[in-house]
C-alpha cells in the first residue's frame, strides 16, 4: 500500500510540473509580452522600462524557475492589472468556485444515482429507455445556452431565481443545475451499469433467498458496491466541473476563479493566467489521486496497478 | 421492440448528420440571403411562426438586419468544419500515442500514459481561451488547439484495444511469418481496432463543436462576422429577453446536431459490438 501511495504521489508531483511548464509556455506564446502590456501607445522607452519592471527582460529559464521557486513556497506572483498578489487574488475567489462546484456535484449525484437506479431495475424496459435519453439529450445540451434559458424562464419570466451575482444562495441554484448538467450523463451511465452488475451478483441471490425486502436489498447491498466507481467518478468530475465552471460564472457573473481567469485572459494579465491553469490543474490532480487511494481502500486488487 | 427503438436512434442521428453534411457543402448556394448583408431598418424581424413574420425572411433577421436562415446555414458548415478537422487532426495524434503505447509497452508505454494523464489534468475551456486570448482569434489557430487539446480519447481507446489485438494469434502468426513492425501496426492492428476508433471519432466531433460554439460564445473563438451557432447566440443575448427566438433558434440548431452526432455515434458502437459478438 505504502509503494504505491509512494508511486501514485510521483507520477502526480511529475504531472504538476510538466503542466508548469506548459502553462509558463502558453502565456508567452503571444510573442514580446512587455509591448502588450504597454499598450497601443507606448514608446519603445516605455516598453524598456515595462521589461526590467517586471523582470521580462531575464532569459525565460530564469523567469521560469523564480516564478517555480516562488510557487512551492505558495507565492504566484503579482498581477499586472490588479497590483495584488495572484495567490491571494485566486484565494479571495475560490470559495465562490468551490461552493459553485461542490453545488454542482450534489446537485449532479441526486439526479444521477436515482435515474441509474430506476433505469437498471427496469433494465431494457420503456423507462430504461427513457433514462437513457436523458442522459443522451444532457450530453448534446450546451451548457451556456442552457443558462440563458434558465434565465429567461425562472429568472425573468417566473421570476423566481437571480439572474446574477452572489448575493444569497439562491444565486447559486441555476449555475449549479446547468454545471450539474455536463455531470449527470456520465454518472447515470455508470450508475446503472454498475447497478445491472451488482445485481446479477451471487451476494444479491443470497440476499433475496434471505427474504430481504426489495428496498433492502437494492439500497443496502446493491447500492453500495455500485457506488464505489461513482464515488471516484464523481471526484474526477468535480475536477472537470471546477475547470468548465469558466463559462458558467461569465454567464452567470459569478466572480469566482473562473472569472478571474476570464478578465485575466482579456488583459494580457499573464502571472494570473498561468497560475489559475496550474492551480486547477494541481486541484484535479488532487482528486484523481484521491480516486485513486479511495479505489485501491475499497478493493484491494487495484494496489498492484 | 428494443431494437426498433435503437435503429430508429441511429437513422434519425443518421439523418441529422446527413442534412448538416449537405447544409454544409452546398451552403453558398443554399443561403436565400447574403448572409453578411446588414439591413438595419429591418432588424430582429420574427420567424416564420410568430406574427407579423416577413415571408422572405423565413427565421427572422438579426440585431443587424442580417437573414437568420443565411447565417444558420453558413455556421452548420462552420460547425462541420470543425467537427470534422478536429476529430481528423486528434485522431492522428492520439492514435498513434495509443497504438505505441499499447504495442510496445514498457518504457514507451509508461511516457504514453503519462502525457494522457497530464492531458486530463489540463482544465480545456481555459486554455483554449488563453491561447485564442494571447494569439488573437482566426479559424486556423481554433481548430489547432482544439485538435491539441482533444486526443486524449482516442489515446486511451487506440492504447487499450491495441492491448487486447497485440495478443491475438493472427498478430503472432504475421510475426512468425516474418513481417515487419510497421507492416503489422498498419496491416494487422490497425484494421482490427478502426471501428472502435471512428466511434470516438463521433464523440469528439461533437465535442468539438460544443467546445467551439463555447469559445465563440464567450468572444474567443470563430471571429466576427463570422456566423458560428456559439457567436450568434453572443451576439443575441442582448436582445433574448424581448425576443428569445433570437438565442433559441441558433441553440436548438447547436444541440440538434451535437444530439445527431451522439445517436449516430452511440449506434455505431451497437453495430459493431454486435458485428464483433456474430462472428466466430
Amino acid at each position: 500500500m505504502l509503494r504505491f501511495l509512494v508511486r501514485r504521489l510521483i507520477v502526480a508531483l511529475l504531472v504538476a510540473m510538466t503542466v508548469m511548464v506548459l502553462a509558463f509556455v502558453l502565456t508567452r506564446l503571444s510573442g514580446d509580452l512587455a509591448i502588450s502590456i504597454a499598450g497601443p501607445s507606448a514608446t519603445q522607452a516605455d516598453v524598456d522600462a515595462v521589461r526590467k519592471a517586471y523582470g521580462l527582460d531575464r532569459p525565460l529559464v530564469v523567469q521560469f524557475f523564480d516564478w517555480m521557486g516562488q510557487a512551492l513556497t505558495g507565492h504566484l506572483g503579482e498581477s499586472f492589472f490588479f497590483k495584488e498578489p495572484v495567490s491571494q487574488l485566486i484565494g479571495e475567489r475560490m470559495s465562490v468556485t468551490l461552493t459553485l462546484g461542490l453545488t454542482g456535484l450534489v446537485i449532479a449525484l441526486a439526479l444521477s444515482i436515482p435515474l441509474g437506479i430506476v433505469a437498471a431495475v427496469n433494465e431494457n424496459t420503456a423507462l430504461d429507455r427513457v433514462v437513457q435519453l436523458v442522459a443522451l439529450l444532457g450530453q448534446a445540451m450546451p451548457s451556456f445556452w442552457l443558462a440563458l434559458l434558465l434565465m429567461i424562464v425562472f429568472g425573468l419570466r417566473l421570476g423566481w431565481l437571480p439572474i446574477s451575482g452572489t448575493d444569497s444562495w439562491e444565486s447559486y441554484i441555476m449555475p449549479g443545475v446547468v454545471l450539474a448538467f455536463s455531470a449527470v450523463p456520465a454518472l447515470t451511465r455508470l450508475t446503472r451499469a454498475g447497478m445491472i452488475q451488482a445485481i446479477a451478483a451471487d451476494y444479491i441471490r443470497t440476499a433475496r433467498a434471505k427474504g430481504l425486502s426489495r428496498t433492502s436489498i437494492l439500497l443496502k447491498h446493491a447500492l453500495r458496491n455500485a457506488a464505489i466507481p461513482v464515488v471516484a467518478v464523481a471526484a474526477v468530475q468535480l475536477g472537470f466541473m471546477l475547470g468548465g465552471s469558466i463559462v458558467i460564472e461569465q454567464v452567470f457573473a459569478l466572480h469566482g476563479v473562473g472569472f478571474l481567469a476570464w478578465e485575466s485572459i482579456q488583459k494580457n494579465d499573464f502571472p494570473v493566467v498561468q497560475s489559475v491553469v496550474l492551480v486547477l490543474a494541481v486541484i484535479y490532480v488532487a482528486l484523481t489521486m484521491l480516486a485513486d487511494i479511495l479505489n485501491a481502500v475499497l478493493d484491494p486488487r487495484l494496489r498492484g496497478a | 421492440m428494443k431494437l426498433g427503438w435503437r435503429l430508429a436512434g441511429t437513422w434519425l442521428g443518421a439523418a441529422i448528420v446527413g442534412i448538416a453534411a449537405f447544409c454544409a457543402i452546398f451552403a453558398p448556394l443554399l443561403v436565400p440571403h447574403d448572409p453578411f448583408a446588414q439591413d438595419i431598418p429591418n432588424r430582429l424581424q420574427v420567424p416564420f411562426w410568430m406574427d407579423g413574420a416577413n415571408p422572405d425572411h423565413l427565421l427572422g433577421t438579426d440585431q443587424l438586419g442580417r437573414d437568420y436562415l443565411a447565417r444558420l446555414i453558413l455556421g452548420c458548415r462552420i460547425s462541420m468544419l470543425i467537427g470534422v478537422t478536429v476529430s481528423i487532426v486528434s485522431g492522428l495524434i492520439g492514435i498513434t500515442l495509443g497504438v505505441l503505447g499499447g504495442f510496445m509497452g514498457g518504457k514507451v508505454d509508461d511516457a504514453v500514459l503519462f502525457a494522457i494523464t497530464t492531458r486530463l489534468s489540463i482544465p480545456v475551456v481555459l486554455v483554449a481561451l488563453a491561447v485564442v486570448g494571447l494569439l488573437g482569434s482566426s479559424m486556423i489557430l481554433l481548430l489547432l488547439t482544439l485538435s491539441l487539446l482533444l486526443w486524449d480519447r482516442f489515446a486511451v481507446v487506440a492504447r487499450s484495444t491495441t492491448m487486447q489485438v497485440r495478443r491475438l494469434d493472427f498478430v503472432d502468426a504475421a510475426w512468425c511469418a516474418g513481417c515487419s513492425r510497421f507492416r503489422i501496426l498498419t496491416r494487422e492492428i490497425l484494421p482490427n481496432i478502426a471501428s472502435h476508433l471512428v466511434v470516438v471519432a463521433t464523440l469528439e466531433a461533437a465535442l468539438a463543436i460544443l467546445l467551439e460554439a463555447t469559445l465563440s460564445f464567450l468572444g474567443l473563438g470563430v471571429p466576427p462576422p463570422l456566423p458560428s451557432w456559439g457567436l450568434m447566440i453572443a451576439e443575441a443575448k442582448d436582445y433574448m429577453f424581448f425576443s428569445p427566438w433570437v438565442i433559441v433558434i441558433p441553440g436548438v440548431a447547436l444541440f440538434v446536431l451535437v444530439l445527431g452526432i451522439n445517436l449516430l455515434g452511440d449506434g455505431l458502437r451497437d453495430f459493431f459490438g454486435a458485428r464483433a459478438r456474430s462472428e466466430p
